[in-house]
C-alpha cells in the first residue's frame, strides 16, 4: 500500500499543475529563453551543437550503431559454433570477430550508451540548464565517435585487434603479433580514454554543482549517485589502461622494454594494469543500470524508492570495492596465495553491497503497486538475471572452483548474464522510460512487450547453456570443437537462443522508428513519476526549466515539493549551487558552440593514424595544432563571459 | 511575499575562484594525472621486485645533484607562482605578471636541466636496454611534457594578464594554471623519490 503522503499528479491541486507547467514552457509569445539556448539552424552549428539533449541522443544512437556491429560480429561467431568443425571461418577471422565482439561492446556500446542517457538526463534531473562544460561535451562525443570509426577502420586493411578485448601479452606483443591489429586497438582506446575522462569530469562537476536550489543530496535522485560513483571510478581507473597502452604502444612500436621478460620486463605486468583498469571498468558499465533500475522501479511500483540512503551508500560502496578485486581475473597466474586469498574474499565482500541494493528494490515492489509496463518488465529481467549472473560470480571468487572454469564458456555465461542480460536490460527499460521524455511520444507497449518475451526467452536460451558448456570443459576463444564430446546441443541451442535474442532488439528497433512519428503524442508526464525530468515538456524545450525549480524533497513531483525560481533569462544563464546542500550561490553564463571542439577531435583522429604509421612529421604537426586549437577554444569571446567567468 | 522572501543573486557576493567550476574540474583532471602517474610509479615498483638487482648490473645508483637542483627551480618556481598570485588579489596584475615571468624563467632552468640530466642518462643507457631503462625514460619523459604543458598554461595566463583579463574579483584563470602548476611540481617529488632516492634504500 503507497504511504498517504504520495499523491499522484492526477491528485495534485490545480495550481500545482500551473506551477509546473510555468516551469515547462515560456510563456506563450516570448522567445527570450528560445533565442538564447536554441542551436542555430546551420551545418555547422548542427555538428558542434552543445546541447546536451542533442549529444546526448547522438551518443546513445551512436552506441547503438556500434551495438548492431558487435551484434553482428556476436551472430557470426554463432553460426561458426553452431555445429562441430564447421568451416564458416577460419580461426584468423574467429580471433578478429571475438577480439572486436568485446572490444565494441564493452567500450563502445555499453559505456557510451550508459554515458549517453547521463548527458541526456543528468541536467534535466538537476534543474539545471545544460552540463557544466557543454564545449567539453560536443569535444567528448565527437573524440568518442571518431576513436569507434579508427578501431573499425582497421577491418578495411583485414587487420582488425585479434588478441581478446584484454590484450594479454605476450601475444599482443610484437614478436606473436607483428601487424598493426594490436596498434589499431592500442591506439584508439587511447583516444577513446581522453573521450571518456573529460566525458566524466563534466558530470562530476554537474551533479556536485549545478543541482537545482534546495536538491541536498540527501534529495538527489539515485542515478545521480550512480553517475558520480562510476565518473569518480572512471578518474582512477581509466590512467590504468592509458598506462598499460602507453607503454604496450611503446614496447611494440618504438623498441622499449615493459612486458618482454628478456629485458627484465613482465608479462603479468599488462595483467595487473589491464585488470586495475578492468574491474572497476566493470562496475562502471553495471552501476549505472542500477541507477536507472533505482528510477524505474518506484514509478512503476507507485511508491518512494525504499531505504534510499542504504542504496546510495552501497553505490558508492560497490564502486570502490571494485578497485579491490581485480586479482580475482588472475587467480590462474601463479600468483602468491596470500594474493589470491585476499582478493577471493574481497570478490565475495561485493556481493553484500550489491545485494542492499537487489534488496532494496524488492521491497519497493512489495510495498508497492507493481505496473507491469515494459520499461519494469525489462527491470524485472534486469534483477533476474543479473542475481544470476551475481552468483556464477561468488562461484568464481571461489578459487578451487575459478581455476576448474577458468577461461572456460562458464565465464563467457557469467560476463553476458552480468552485462548483457543486467546492464543491457536496463538500457532498454531506460529506453522505454525516457523516450517518450526525449521524443514526446510513447513506444507501443504492444511491441515492447513482444520485444521484451522475445529477448528474455532468447537470451536465456542462448546463455543458460553457456554454463554447461563451461562446465564440460569447452574453452572460450576457440574457434571451433570436436563432435561427440556432449557439446553439439549446447551450442547449437546457444546459437538459436541468441539469434531469438536479436530478433527481440530488432523489434525494439522497429518499434522506435515507428512510434518516432507515429508513436501516441506522451504528454509531459506520461509515467506520473517523480523527478524533474518529467516537469520540462516532452521533448524539453532547448532551456531545459523555463524558471529555475526550487526543490524541497525527494520526490518533487509527488508530494509537490517543487516550487517555481527566477527565470535567469539574461543571457545562457543556470544556477551554481553549494556541493553538498545546494544553497544558491550565483547564476553562471554558458558559452555557446564553438567550432574549435570539433578541428580539436578531428586533429586528433588524424594523429591516432599519424602514430599508426609512426610518421612523426604527421605527430608533429597535429600537435601544434591541438595547442592552437585549445588556446582558442579557451580564450573568453565575449565581455560578459569574461565577467562572469565560471 | 514576506521580506524574507529568497534572493538569487546573478553575481557571486563571494568570488573566491575555488567555488568556480573551472576549479574543480581542474582538481579532476589533477586527480587522473596524478592516478596516471600513480600507476607508472607501480609499475617501477614491480618490475624492481620481479628482478635481482635494481637498476640492473651495469647502472649506476643515479646521482643526486642535478635532480636536487631541478627539484629546487621547480619548488622555487611554485613559491614565486604563489607570490604573484597573491598580487593579483590585490588587483596588482603587475606584481602577478612579474610572478608569471619568473615562474617561467625557473621552468625554463629545470628544462636544461633535465636536457643535460637526459645526455648524460643516454650516455649510459638507452630505453631498449632494459625494463628499468624503459620505465625511468618513460616516466620522466612524460613528466617533463606536463611541465611543458604546465609552461605553455602559463604563458597563455600572462598573455591573458597583459589583456587586463584579470583582477581581483576575476581571477579564475590565474587560479586554475596555479593549481596545475603546483600540482606538476608535486608530481616532481613522486618522480624523484621513486627514480632517485627509492634505489638508495634497496
Amino acid at each position: 500500500m503507497p504511504p498517504a503522503h504520495v499523491q499522484s499528479l492526477d491528485e495534485w491541486p490545480d495550481q500545482k499543475i500551473a506551477r509546473l507547467a510555468t516551469l515547462a514552457r515560456e510563456p506563450a509569445g516570448t522567445r527570450r529563453l528560445r533565442d538564447q539556448w536554441e542551436t542555430p539552424a546551420n551545418w555547422l552549428a548542427w555538428l558542434c551543437t552543445v546541447d546536451h539533449k542533442a549529444l546526448g541522443i547522438r551518443y546513445i544512437v551512436t552506441a547503438c550503431v556500434f551495438l548492431a556491429l558487435g551484434g553482428v560480429e556476436a551472430g557470426v561467431m554463432r553460426l561458426q559454433l553452431a555445429r562441430p568443425e564447421n568451416r564458416l571461418l577460419t580461426p584468423e577471422m574467429y580471433n578478429q570477430l571475438f577480439t572486436m565482439h568485446g572490444t565494441t561492446m564493452m567500450f563502445l556500446f555499453i559505456q557510451p550508451v550508459l554515458s549517453g542517457f547521463s548527458f541526456y538526463i543528468t541536467p534535466l534531473l538537476v534543474g539545471a540548464r545544460e552540463l557544466a562544460f557543454p564545449r567539453v561535451n560536443s569535444f567528448s562525443y565527437i573524440a568518442f565517435l571518431l576513436a569507434g570509426v579508427f578501431m573499425y577502420a582497421s577491418f578495411a586493411i583485414g587487420q582488425a585487434p585479434d588478441a581478446g578485448w584484454f590484450n594479454y601479452t605476450p601475444l599482443s606483443s610484437v614478436a606473436y603479433s607483428g601487424g598493426l591489429n594490436i596498434d589499431f586497438y592500442a591506439i584508439g582506446l587511447l583516444l577513446l580514454s581522453v573521450a571518456t575522462t573529460v566525458g566524466s569530469i563534466n558530470l562530476i562537476v554537474t551533479i556536485l554543482r549545478m543541482r537545482a536550489p534546495g536538491m541536498s543530496v540527501d534529495r538527489m535522485p539515485l542515478v545521480l549517485w550512480s553517475s558520480l560513483t562510476t565518473s569518480l571510478a572512471v578518474l582512477f581507473a581509466m590512467p590504468a589502461l592509458t598506462a598499460g597502452l602507453l607503454l604496450l604502444e611503446l614496447e611494440r612500436r618504438w623498441h622499449f622494454v615493459f612486458f618482454a621478460p628478456g629485458g627484465g620486463g613482465s608479462p603479468l605486468l599488462w595483467q595487473h594494469l589491464f585488470w586495475v583498469f578492468g574491474h572497476p571498468w566493470v562496475y562502471i558499465v553495471f552501476l549505472p543500470a542500477t541507477g536507472m533500475l533505482s528510477m524505474v522501479i518506484p514509478t512503476f511500483c507507485r511508491r518512494p524508492m525504499v531505504a534510499p540512503h542504504l542504496v546510495a551508500l552501497a553505490t558508492m560502496a560497490t564502486g570502490l570495492a571494485g578497485f579491490g578485486v581485480w586479482v580475482h581475473h588472475m587467480f590462474a597466474t601463479g600468483i602468491p596465495q596470500v594474493s589470491v586469498d585476499f582478493f577471493s574474499a574481497g570478490s565475495m565482500v561485493v556481493s553484500i553491497p550489491s545485494g542492499v541494493q537487489i534488496f532494496a528494490w524488492l521491497a519497493t515492489m512489495w510495498y508497492g503497486r507493481v505496473q507491469l509496463a515494459t520499461p519494469m518488465l525489462f527491470a524485472l529481467a534486469f534483477i533476474v538475471q543479473f542475481v544470476l549472473g551475481g552468483l556464477s560470480g561468488v562461484m568464481t571468487a571461489v578459487v578451487p572452483f575459478d581455476w576448474q572454469a577458468h577461461d572456460t564458456y562458464f565465464v563467457v555465461a557469467h560476463i553476458h548474464y552480468v552485462l548483457a542480460g543486467g546492464s543491457m536490460f536496463a538500457v532498454f527499460a531506460a529506453a522505454y522510460y525516457w523516450f517518450p521524455k526525449m521524443t514526446g511520444r510513447m513506444l507501443s507497449e504492444r511491441l515492447g512487450k513482444w520485444s521484451f518475451w522475445v529477448m528474455f526467452a532468447g537470451f536465456n536460451l542462448g546463455f543458460f547453456p553457456m554454463h554447461i558448456a563451461g562446465l564440460l570443459g569447452m574453452p572460450r576463444r576457440v574457434y571451433t570443437y570436436l563432435p561427440g564430446l556432449g557439446l553439439d546441443t549446447v551450442n547449437l541451442l546457444s546459437t538459436v537462443g541468441v539469434l531469438v535474442f536479436m530478433a527481440g532488439t530488432l523489434i525494439t528497433l522497429w518499434n522506435m522508428v515507428r512510434s518516432r512519428r507515429h508513436g501516441a503524442l506522451a504528454g509531459d508526464d506520461p509515467w506520473h513519476a517523480n523527478t524533474l525530468e518529467w516537469a520540462t515538456a516532452s521533448p524539453p524545450e532547448p532551456y531545459n526549466f523555463a524558471r529555475i525549480p526550487l526543490v524541497q524533497s525527494r520526490d518533487p513531483l509527488w508530494d509537490g515539493g517543487v516550487t517555481v525560481g527566477p527565470a535567469l533569462d539574461d543571457g545562457r544563464q543556470t544556477p551554481r549551487t553549494t556541493p553538498l546542500d545546494a544553497t544558491w550561490e550565483t547564476a553562471v553564463q554558458l558559452p555557446r558552440q564553438n567550432a574549435w571542439t570539433l578541428i580539436l577531435s578531428l586533429v586528433l583522429f588524424a594523429a591516432c593514424f599519424g602514430a599508426l604509421v609512426r610518421n612523426r612529421w604527421v605527430m608533429a604537426v597535429c600537435l601544434a595544432i591541438v595547442v592552437l586549437s585549445v588556446g582558442r577554444w579557451l580564450w573568453p569571446y565575449q565581455r560578459q563571459l569574461l565577467e562572469t567567468e565560471a | 511575499m514576506t521580506a524574507s522572501a529568497p534572493t538569487f543573486p546573478v553575481t557571486a557576493a563571494d568570488s573566491a575562484p575555488e567555488k568556480s567550476f573551472a576549479w574543480w574540474a581542474m582538481v579532476c583532471v589533477c586527480a587522473t594525472e596524478a592516478s596516471l602517474f600513480a600507476y607508472l610509479i607501480a609499475a617501477n615498483f614491480y618490475l624492481d621486485l620481479q628482478s635481482s638487482r635494481w637498476p640492473p648490473a651495469g647502472i649506476a645508483r643515479p646521482g643526486l645533484l642535478k635532480p636536487a637542483l631541478m627539484t629546487a627551480s621547480l619548488l622555487l618556481s611554485s613559491a614565486v607562482l604563489i607570490w604573484g598570485e597573491r598580487g593579483i588579489r590585490r588587483n596588482n596584475a603587475r606584481r602577478l605578471a612579474t610572478g608569471l615571468c619568473g615562474t617561467l624563467l625557473l621552468a625554463a632552468l629545470f628544462l636544461l636541466l633535465f636536457a643535460s640530466e637526459y645526455r648524460d642518462k643516454l650516455r649510459e643507457f638507452v630505453p631498449a636496454q632494459s625494463a628499468y631503462a624503459s620505465i625511468f625514460y618513460v616516466t620522466t619523459s612524460l613528466h617533463c611534457a606536463h611541465v611543458l604543458v604546465g609552461m605553455l598554461v602559463l604563458g597563455y595566463t600572462l598573455l591573458r594578464v597583459l589583456r587586463g583579463h584579470f583582477s581581483a574579483e576575476h581571477r579564475v584563470g590565474v587560479s586554475v594554471a596555479t593549481l596545475y602548476w603546483h600540482f606538476v611540481g608535486v608530481i616532481w617529488l613522486a618522480v624523484l623519490t621513486t627514480f632517485y632516492l627509492a634505489p638508495r634504500f634497496s
